[in-house]
C-alpha cells in the first residue's frame, strides 16, 4: 500500500482493507432475542402513548413491544408495517431521540427511553428474513396510478395504492429503487444491502411495475401531461435533486463537491478503498447529510475532518446523538462560522471562515476569520427541488400541497421532501406518501 | 444491630430464618453450606419410611411463573420426598447437629398412616439429635395418591390422630406443617393443636399447573408429553399464606399456637409481614432456589435494620403486632374515607392510572391536552387501584377529616361507623 493517512491531496486505499470492512459494519448492531425480551419488559405500555403521537405515521409503539414480549415478534412487525411499510429502514435511520424515544416516559422517570427504534429493528428483521409479505392486494380497481420516484415517499404510496388494488407504477430517474434510503444515508446505518432487500420485499405485494433510468421532463422520457393521459393520478416524489450553492468565487475548484454525491457514491462504490478521500477534509453544513459526509470521510481514512456550521451547535438541525456519533469518530464541529473564500491554484487548498454572530437582521459575518487547510470540500448546505413541470405551483422552493398532499395540478399529489410539508425525514416521507395514497384511492374509488 | 436470636417452641436459632424442607434441605451438602451461608435453622427434606426409597420422574420438575425481565415469581414441583436411603438421611442429619448445635435442625417427616410405621422411626431421629419434627401433612402430588402428605392434611381427624402419636412416641416438639389444599384452614389447625402439637408451619405448597405447551398441549413441567399437578410456592403465594397464617392468629380455638411462616418468604420485609401477622419465625425455600443461599444476609440486615427503627429488641415484639388489626370486613369503617392524589412533579404522564380507571374503574381520573393527570373527587370511590398500577408511585391516597364533606356523595364525614350499623343492611343492629 503506498498510500497512508498522512498522503496530501485525493487518494484511495488510506487505510488497510480489513478497517474499511469493520468501520462500515452495522454502527447499531441488532439486538438478540435475549435484549429484545429485557428491552420489551421496560414498556409501560402508556395510555394514549407519546411515543406513538411523536412518530409521523404514528406506529402503534407500546402495541408492537407488546407482542415482541409476549414473544409473537412477526405480529409487532405487521403492526409496524401496517402503519409504516418503510418501518425496517426507519428503525435505522429515524432521528429516534428526537421523535419516539425523545417523548418516551421513561426519560422522565430515569432518562433511559425504551429501546424503541432498535426494537423496531428486531420486530421488522425477524419478519423481513422470513421472506413473507404480512399484506395482501385488495380485488383489482381497474385504476391505475404513476408514481414519479422510488424514494420513501413513492415506495409507500406505491405500496398503499397497490394494496388497495389499483396498478402502480413507479418511475425513477436513478438505476436503483430506493432514493435516499440507496443513495442518500451512511452506509452504516444500512449495511448488507438492506435498501434493495427492503424495496425488492415490499413489491410482494404485487401490481407494481418499476421504471429505472425515467426522468420527468426529460426528452425521450414523458412528462406530466404525458402521465395523466396514460393514468388516473399520478403522484410525485421525487425529493430534491439539486444541491445550494456557497456561491463563492472559486467554487469550482478541484475537490469542491456536494455531500450528497460523496455519499451516493459511497454507497454504490464496490469496494470501499478504491475511493478517494482527502486528507484534510472540509465539510460545510450543519445537518444529517453534513454529519453522514463527515463521519464517513474518517472511516475512510481522512486525516483531519471539520464540519463547519454558521449557527451554533445547538442550532443544528443534525440531533444531538448526530452530533455526538460525529464527535466520537473524530470529526471537528466549528460552529458559528461560515465559509467567505476558497484558496488554491486549481484544486481547492484552504477555505476562509469568518465567525459570525446574530445581527438584527439575522446572521452577521464578523471580522474575526481563520483559514483551514483542505484538500477536500463538501458542501452541506442544502437540497433544492429540480426542474419541475410549469403547470406545479411552487411555493418557498418547493411543491406546494394542500393537507391531504394534493398539488395545484388535478389529479395530482405530492409528498416527500420535494414538498414543503414536514420535516425532510424518511418517516415524515412515508407518511405522506401513505396519506396521498389514501387520498388517491379515495379519489379513485368515488371517480 | 437488633438481637434476631429466635426462640420457637423451645427451639433456638441465632435469626428466624429456617429453611424450609424441600430441596435445598435434602442432603448434608447442601444443608452445610446453608448453615455457613447464615440460615438459622434447616427442615430437613421429609424423610419416608424405611425400606426402598421413593423414586422420582427423570423428566423435568419444576415449572415456572415469571414476572418482567423473567424474574421468578411462582414456582410449582411434582418433586416427591427424599429419595434416598433412610439411613443415609439420619447419619447425615446426626453430622451436621454435631458440628452445627447452635442452629436449628428439624426433620420433616412422612409416613403411612398407621401408628405402628410413625412408633418405629421416631427413635431413628430422635437419635440423631435433632431438634424436633415436622409432619408433612401437605405435600400435595405423588405422595398424596399413596394416602401421605396432603391426603392426611385434608382430613382433620386424621392429622389429630397422628399427631398424637407423635407426642405419645417421641420427646421432641412436634410441627404440624399443613396444606392450603382445603377450604377452611382453621379445621386441620384445630385439629393439630387438639393432637398436642407444639406448633404448626404453613403453608405447603398449593395445586397448581403452571403453564400448558402450546404445541404438545401438555401441562408443564411435561413428562413424556403427559403433566401433573405440582406444588406452588414462591413470592406469588404470599399473599394466600398470609391470610392463612392470620385466620390460624386470630381463631381463638388456636390462637397462642405457635406458627411458623411459610409462603414466597423472599426478602427481609415478608419475614416481617409473616411475623407480624403472628409467625414465630419464617420458613424460606423458593428465594433460596432461586438465588442461592446468600440471600439470607439481606433478610438478616434488613430484619435487623427494621427491628432497631422500630426499637424492638426482640423478634417476640414484632411477632404477632398486626393480628389485633386483621378483622371481618363487617367491622371496617364506612367513615373512613380517602381520595387518590397524583403528585404532578413526580409524574410520568405514562397514563396507566387514566385507562385502568377509565376502562375499568370509575372514570374518576381527567386529563388535559398536555397530558396532566389528576384525580376527580367527585367520582373517586377510593378504589387504590391507580395507586397499584402507577409504574413510579406518585399516587397516594389522602385521608379526609372528620367533618369534611365528600364531593362524590355529598356527605359529612362522621365518626366510626360500620356495616352492621348500616342502614342499609337488613339485619343492622338497631341504632340507639
Amino acid at each position: 500500500m503506498s498510500t497512508s493517512q498522512l498522503t496530501e491531496g485525493i487518494v484511495p486505499g488510506r487505510l488497510d482493507p480489513e478497517s474499511y470492512c469493520s468501520n462500515f459494519a452495522d454502527h447499531a448492531p441488532p439486538l438478540s432475542a435475549q435484549e429484545a425480551r429485557i428491552a420489551a419488559d421496560r414498556c409501560y405500555f402508556c395510555h394514549d402513548a407519546p411515543c406513538m403521537e411523536a412518530c409521523p405515521t404514528t406506529i402503534d409503539v407500546p402495541l408492537f413491544i407488546r407482542q415482541i414480549a409476549t414473544g409473537t415478534p412477526e405480529a409487532a412487525a405487521k403492526t409496524i408495517f401496517a402503519q409504516n411499510i418503510l418501518g425496517g429502514m426507519c428503525a435505522r435511520v429515524c432521528p429516534t431521540e428526537n421523535l419516539c424515544e425523545g417523548s418516551c416516559v421513561r426519560m422522565d422517570a430515569e432518562g433511559e427511553p425504551v429501546e424503541i427504534g432498535a426494537l423496531q429493528r428486531f420486530a421488522t428483521d425477524t419478519l423481513m428474513a422470513k421472506q413473507s409479505h404480512p399484506f395482501a392486494r385488495a380485488e383489482r380497481s381497474g385504476k391505475s396510478v404513476a408514481v414519479v420516484g422510488a424514494g420513501p415517499a413513492g415506495l409507500a404510496c406505491a405500496h398503499r395504492l397497490a394494496m388497495k388494488g389499483h396498478e402502480v407504477t413507479i418511475y425513477d430517474a436513478h438505476a436503483k429503487p430506493g432514493g435516499l434510503n440507496e443513495y442518500g444515508i451512511a452506509s452504516y446505518k444500512a449495511p448488507g444491502g438492506f435498501a434493495q432487500a427492503e424495496v425488492d420485499w415490499l413489491m410482494q405485494i404485487g401490481g407494481i411495475k418499476l421504471v429505472e433510468n425515467w426522468q420527468l421532463g426529460r426528452e425521450g422520457d414523458g412528462d406530466l401531461a404525458e402521465l395523466l393521459g396514460d393514468f388516473d393520478a399520478v403522484f410525485l416524489g421525487m425529493g430534491l435533486s439539486g444541491v445550494n450553492a456557497l456561491r463563492l468565487e472559486g467554487e469550482d475548484k478541484d475537490g469542491i463537491r456536494p455531500a450528497t454525491e460523496f455519499i451516493a457514491e459511497l454507497r454504490q462504490a464496490s469496494d470501499l478503498a478504491e475511493l478517494p478521500i482527502g486528507r484534510d477534509v472540509v465539510v460545510i453544513g450543519g445537518g444529517m447529510t453534513a454529519v453522514d459526509a463527515a463521519v464517513q470521510s474518517k472511516l475512510l481514512g481522512a486525516l483531519n475532518v471539520s464540519l463547519v456550521y454558521r449557527r451554533s451547535r445547538a442550532e443544528m438541525p443534525a440531533s444531538t446523538v448526530e452530533q455526538e456519533h460525529a464527535l466520537t469518530h473524530g470529526v471537528t464541529i466549528i460552529e458559528n462560522a461560515a465559509p467567505i473564500a476558497i484558496h488554491g491554484n486549481g484544486a481547492v487548498r484552504e477555505v476562509e471562515f469568518a465567525y459570525t454572530k446574530k445581527g438584527p437582521d439575522g446572521l452577521e459575518l464578523t471580522d474575526a476569520t481563520f483559514r483551514l487547510r483542505a484538500d477536500q470540500v463538501f458542501k452541506a448546505i442544502g437540497q433544492t427541488l429540480g426542474d419541475m413541470p410549469a403547470q406545479v405551483e411552487i411555493a418557498g422552493g418547493k411543491i406546494k400541497v394542500d393537507g391531504t398532499g394534493r398539488t395545484s395540478v388535478e389529479r395530482v399529489w405530492a409528498g416527500g421532501d420535494c414538498t414543503h410539508a414536514g420535516e425532510d425525514l424518511t418517516v415524515t416521507a412515508v407518511s405522506q406518501g401513505r396519506d396521498a395514497a389514501e387520498e388517491i384511492h379515495q379519489f379513485l374509488m368515488e371517480g | 444491630m437488633a438481637d434476631l436470636t429466635s426462640n420457637f417452641i423451645g427451639i433456638k436459632s441465632p435469626n428466624p430464618f429456617w429453611l424450609a424442607s424441600a430441596p435445598p434441605t435434602d442432603k448434608e451438602y447442601n444443608v452445610r453450606r446453608a448453615f455457613e451461608a447464615g440460615w438459622g435453622g434447616v427442615v430437613w427434606k421429609t424423610l419416608g419410611s424405611e425400606g426402598p426409597p421413593v423414586v422420582n420422574v427423570n423428566g423435568p420438575r419444576y415449572g415456572a411463573i415469571y414476572g418482567a425481565d423473567r424474574r421468578l415469581l411462582g414456582l410449582n414441583n411434582i418433586e416427591l420426598i427424599t429419595d434416598r436411603p433412610l439411613q443415609t438421611n439420619l447419619r447425615e442429619i446426626k453430622s451436621v447437629k454435631r458440628d452445627y448445635p447452635d442452629r436449628a435442625l428439624i426433620v420433616s417427616l412422612m409416613v403411612p398412616c398407621d401408628e405402628d410405621s410413625w412408633k418405629a422411626i421416631l427413635p431413628l431421629v430422635e437419635e440423631t439429635g435433632a431438634d424436633g419434627i415436622e409432619l408433612n401433612f401437605g405435600c400435595p402430588h405423588g405422595m398424596a395418591e399413596r394416602g401421605m402428605g396432603s391426603a392426611v392434611g385434608q382430613v382433620p381427624e386424621y392429622i389429630e390422630m397422628v399427631t398424637r402419636w407423635c407426642k405419645q412416641y417421641t420427646r421432641m416438639p412436634v410441627i404440624v406443617k399443613l396444606t392450603p389444599n382445603i377450604t377452611d384452614i382453621r379445621r386441620p389447625a384445630e385439629a393439630a393443636k387438639r393432637g398436642g402439637a407444639d406448633a404448626v408451619s404453613l403453608i405447603n405448597t398449593i395445586n397448581s399447573i403452571t403453564s400448558v405447551d402450546l404445541d404438545d398441549f401438555a401441562p408443564e413441567p411435561t413428562i413424556d408429553g403427559k403433566g401433573t399437578h405440582g406444588g406452588y410456592c414462591g413470592p406469588a403465594v404470599k399473599p394466600i399464606a398470609l391470610n392463612m397464617v392470620a385466620e390460624i392468629a386470630r381463631n381463638p380455638e388456636t390462637a397462642g399456637l405457635p406458627i411458623s411462616g411459610i409462603g414466597g418468604v423472599t426478602t427481609w420485609r415478608d419475614a416481617a409481614e409473616f411475623m407480624a401477622l403472628g409467625a414465630g419465625n419464617v420458613q424460606v425455600c423458593t428465594a433460596a432456589m432461586t438465588y442461592g443461599f446468600k440471600v439470607v444476609q439481606e433478610m438478616i440486615s434488613g430484619l435487623s435494620d427494621y427491628m432497631d427503627r422500630k426499637g424492638f429488641t426482640s423478634t417476640s415484639e414484632l411477632v404477632g403486632r398486626a393480628v389485633p388489626n386483621v378483622t371481618d370486613w363487617q367491622y371496617l369503617n364506612l367513615n373512613y374515607v380517602t381520595k387518590a392524589e397524583i403528585n404532578q412533579d413526580d409524574c410520568i404522564k405514562c397514563g396507566r392510572c387514566f385507562a385502568a380507571c377509565e376502562d375499568t374503574s370509575h372514570q374518576a381520573i381527567a386529563v388535559s391536552d398536555d397530558r396532566v393527570y389528576s384525580v376527580k373527587d367527585e367520582e373517586c370511590v377510593a378504589c387504590n387501584l391507580c395507586v397499584d398500577v402507577c409504574p413510579v408511585d406518585c399516587i397516594t391516597m389522602r385521608k379526609l377529616d372528620k367533618g369534611e364533606v365528600d364531593p362524590r356523595t355529598g356527605e359529612t364525614i362522621g365518626d366510626y361507623a360500620n356495616w352492621t350499623t348500616h342502614p342499609n343492611n337488613p339485619s343492622a343492629a338497631a341504632a340507639e
